[in-house]
């Protein structure tokens, strides 16, 4: 290795080195070589590890079995369109909504005719699905997540669909609204998230219930 | 309310978490760990490298211009290859040429831009052997150079300024690795996916129906008699889920502030950031270490009053951001209002504008993210930065356009923060009279001639870019909104390159070659366009004398410089980017009106 010692630091013994291209590009290469192994490989597969033995149920995507088949994960929205099912958020993905495979939102700015077309045609199809509501619709119901795979809806969201799915189910509003607040998840201390209620697992308690 | 009450616990968590970090990496750096120097000699020894020799800074920026540009070739060649290696389970094909080299250099610039949907194109492989590797090394980058910077400043008249090897691998090793191990673990408890299984398929409740275009044999779209496309119904039972190791990757992501997400829709995605609690950590860990980072400055300069006269200076320009973009996002899109929607926010909803946001998330935890993530050129996403109103989509793109200084990328921050003094201290000089002085150093014409390009660089490319995007055709191909909002999507796209960013507004149809290319250029300058100044500016800085301060320096740790050095950035910063934010952002805010 060339080096020039030159001890000119106050601090201590250090040694200035003017390595050689050779030198440099070994070390380089080296190290790059070995940290990658530890972080692109041994790292993950420690995580993987440690994740499966510890909580498997969370780091295999939260899924939920029904009668020995799986239906979903409770962290992935479902796509529902029949007045019988709480309908979730509007979705972007492409080609389908709530496609898990290709996650995304739909990315209009606020001004956008296609973002104004988009919701008056949701607001539209909530509407005909309930001709009897005349409430505004909570805003969540007709914008698109940003995942486009958001699982919950806010409790307004529900609140504003109780009769339907009531109606079409033909149970009593107040049997349903007593589900619907068990499924309620409220802000955590008061501040962290928002009043929301899980979609897939509200629809599938009103499937099993029957 | 609940916003501030966010916004305060963020804040006093931040700094609680931050101090014994900082005590960590000031051991780290100055090598008084134990057992961790023995593991790494084994390491030094099978590169050739002598821990105790020191670079000048010319080898030091060579050496890390070195190990990015491998890092380059390396994420270049393994998503060339993925097809042929394994963890590969869903058979993704190799990623093109362009959209390759586009990723490389995003990620070996700590931008991590991305360009291509994680889940519909990479293989597990390349998630950890490529993208992740290099958010580690691509922080530990940033990092170095900022403590390059600290020794420029502590030293006395040295001509070295430490071992660029034995610093990278010592930040990797014990700073990013071990926070990023814990990290993962406390994500994947929580819901963060972390497997290598094959995407799973279920069955689901309701079937999913839509609607494709029948093609003919040309491939073009076929019309009826009245020109209108004839459309195909289809229909699935099933559901697919991608699955893969995210949380390992989600955990430097955020420490790293790299901000390349594992799926398309980044901490959006629910199997990326499943619960308001999760996000809650994920944004603590994006502002730990640039926030720790002040500290460590003013751990090794001897006096840390310093490091927290930046801290302050940072925090006070971050709190008044999010407070402007929640209450933007808080009164939501009156173009919907008046469709007959409901957005007022009360018990049983966050209301405002829910546009491109998750539930879990409201428009409180939504906002904060924004700021967070562009003020920290974390450049991760948990809501759909292109869709909010004009003026809260603003003032992300602002946090980003100030230099990334508020907190900024690990080390990046810190780096252009004290350039930012620098240039506090030199206009103050300049008002007394005296020459200036920053922590010991006397500030002269060749530092300040660093300052100035490290601080120019980066709005050349950024105004240059969207000036040359929005003059030619395949530019302007890109945009998806019309009007000032397309404008905004292709200045925020180069404000993130430039910046290091990564987020984007992401209609912006960025996969053309000429975007991938340009913001490619812009990306690998706006990093090492800066980090070469800085280098040279920490060596000039170690050669000089310190001096002890007199009654005609400047008091750098007081209120009067905190005033003085917000002044600086915000001067800098808006007289560049003025003149766009009018044309792009507010623009769109007042045609809003117009309609």
């Amino acid at each position: 290795m060339n080096t020039t010692p030159t001890n000119t630091n106050e601090l201590g013994a250090n040694h200035e080195s003017t390595p050689s291209l050779f030198s440099t590009l070994r070390a380089a290469i080296v190290l790059f070589a070995m940290l990658s192994v530890i972080t692109g490989l041994l790292y993950p597969a420690l995580v993987t590890g440690i994740s499966q033995s510890l909580f498997a149920h969370a780091a295999n995507g939260s899924l939920i079995e029904r009668n020995g088949r799986v239906v979903g994960s409770s962290l992935i929205g479902q796509s529902f369109d029949s007045p019988k099912y709480f309908w979730g958020r509007p979705s972007a993905t492409s080609p389908m909504a709530y496609n898990a495979a290709a996650s995304g939102g739909s990315n209009f700015g606020p001004n956008s005719d296609a973002l104004k077309s988009a919701v008056a045609e949701r607001i539209a199809a909530l509407r005909a699905a309930d001709p009897g509501n005349t409430n505004v619709v909570p805003v969540d119901l007709v914008t698109a997540s940003a995942s486009g795979l958001d699982p919950h809806i806010s409790r307004a969201g529900a609140d504003y669909q109780l009769a339907r799915v009531a109606n079409a189910r033909g149970i009593s509003p107040a049997t349903l609204a007593a589900i619907v607040e068990k499924h309620t998840e409220r802000p955590m201390f008061g501040f962290l998230g928002e009043p929301r209620v899980n979609v897939l697992l509200l629809n599938l308690e009103l499937d099993n219930a029957r | 309310m609940s916003a501030t009450l966010q916004l305060i616990v963020y804040l006093v968590l931040l700094f609680l978490l931050a101090w014994p970090v900082a005590r960590w990496m000031s051991a780290v750096m100055d090598g008084r760990f134990g057992w961790g120097v023995r593991i790494e000699r084994v390491l030094f020894r099978m590169a050739g490298v002598r821990a105790d020799m020191e670079h000048s800074w010319k080898s030091y920026a060579f050496g890390l211009l070195a190990i990015n540009a491998i890092g380059l070739v390396a994420v270049y060649a393994i998503q060339r290859l993925q097809v042929f290696l394994p963890l590969n389970p869903e058979a993704m094909a190799a990623v093109s040429s362009d959209s390759a080299f586009n990723t490389a250099v995003s990620f070996v610039t700590n931008t991590n831009w991305q360009g291509y949907g994680g889940e519909s194109s990479m293989s597990y492989l390349t998630q950890m052997l490529a993208l992740t590797v290099q958010n580690f090394l691509s922080a530990a980058t940033g990092i170095a150079v900022a403590i390059v910077l600290i020794r420029g400043f502590v030293r006395k008249s040295s001509s070295t300024l430490g071992n660029v090897w034995v610093d990278v691998t010592r930040i990797t090793l014990w700073i990013l690795l071990p926070l990023s191990l814990v990290f993962a673990v406390l994500m994947s408890a929580q819901g963060v996916i972390q497997n290598f299984k094959p995407y799973e398929k279920v069955a689901t409740v309701e079937p999913v129906k839509w609607q494709t275009p029948v093609l003919s044999a040309d491939g073009t779209p076929q019309r009826d008699a009245k020109g209108a496309p004839i459309l195909a119904e289809q229909r699935s039972d099933t559901q697919t889920l991608a699955m893969g190791p995210v949380a390992s990757q989600l955990a430097i992501k955020m420490l790293g502030t790299n901000g390349g997400g594992f799926f398309n829709a980044n901490s959006s995605h629910p199997f990326e950031n499943p619960t308001a609690l999760t996000n809650f950590q994920q944004m603590l860990a994006i502002f730990l270490i640039p926030a720790a980072l002040c500290l460590v400055l003013g751990r090794m300069v001897g006096d840390r009053r310093q490091g927290i006269a930046l801290l302050a200076a940072m925090t006070t320009v971050f709190i008044v951001a999010v407070a402007l973009a929640t209450d933007f996002e808080q009164q939501g899109n009156a173009a919907l209002t008046s469709l007959g929607v409901d957005a007022i926010a009360s018990v049983t909803q966050p209301g405002g504008n829910m546009e491109g946001k998750e539930t879990r998330f409201g428009i409180n935890a939504s906002a904060l993210f924004a700021i967070i993530t562009t003020a920290a050129s974390c450049g991760a996403v948990n809501a759909m930065h292109d869709s909010f109103t004009a003026l809260g989509g603003a003032v992300p793109m602002v946090m980003i356009q100030l230099g990334e200084v508020i907190f900024g990328g690990v080390g990046a921050g810190l780096y252009g923060m004290i350039v930012f003094a620098l240039l506090a201290v030199f206009v103050a000089g300049l008002m007394i009279g005296r020459t200036p002085e920053y922590l010991g150093k006397k500030i002269e014409v060749f530092e300040m001639k660093m300052v100035a390009l490290a601080i120019l660089i980066v709005p050349i490319l950024v105004l240059g870019g969207t000036a040359i995007a929005v003059v030619t055709e395949a530019g302007r191909a890109g945009i998806q909104d019309a009007g000032a909002h397309g404008f905004s999507e292709v200045l925020y796209a180069f404000s993130s390159a430039g910046n290091n960013n990564g987020s984007a507004f992401a209609g912006l149809s960025a996969n053309s070659p000429f975007y991938k290319v340009l913001l490619a250029i812009a990306m690998w300058l706006g990093r090492f366009g800066v980090i070469i100044p800085v280098l040279a500016l920490a060596g000039a800085l170690a050669a000089k004398k310190r001096l002890t301060p007199s009654e005609g320096t400047l008091p750098t740790r007081g209120p009067l410089f905190v005033f003085l050095m917000i002044a600086v950035v915000m001067l800098v910063g808006l007289l560049n980017y003025v003149p766009a934010l009018a044309l792009g952002p507010l623009a769109d805010h007042f045609a809003g009106f117009a309609r």
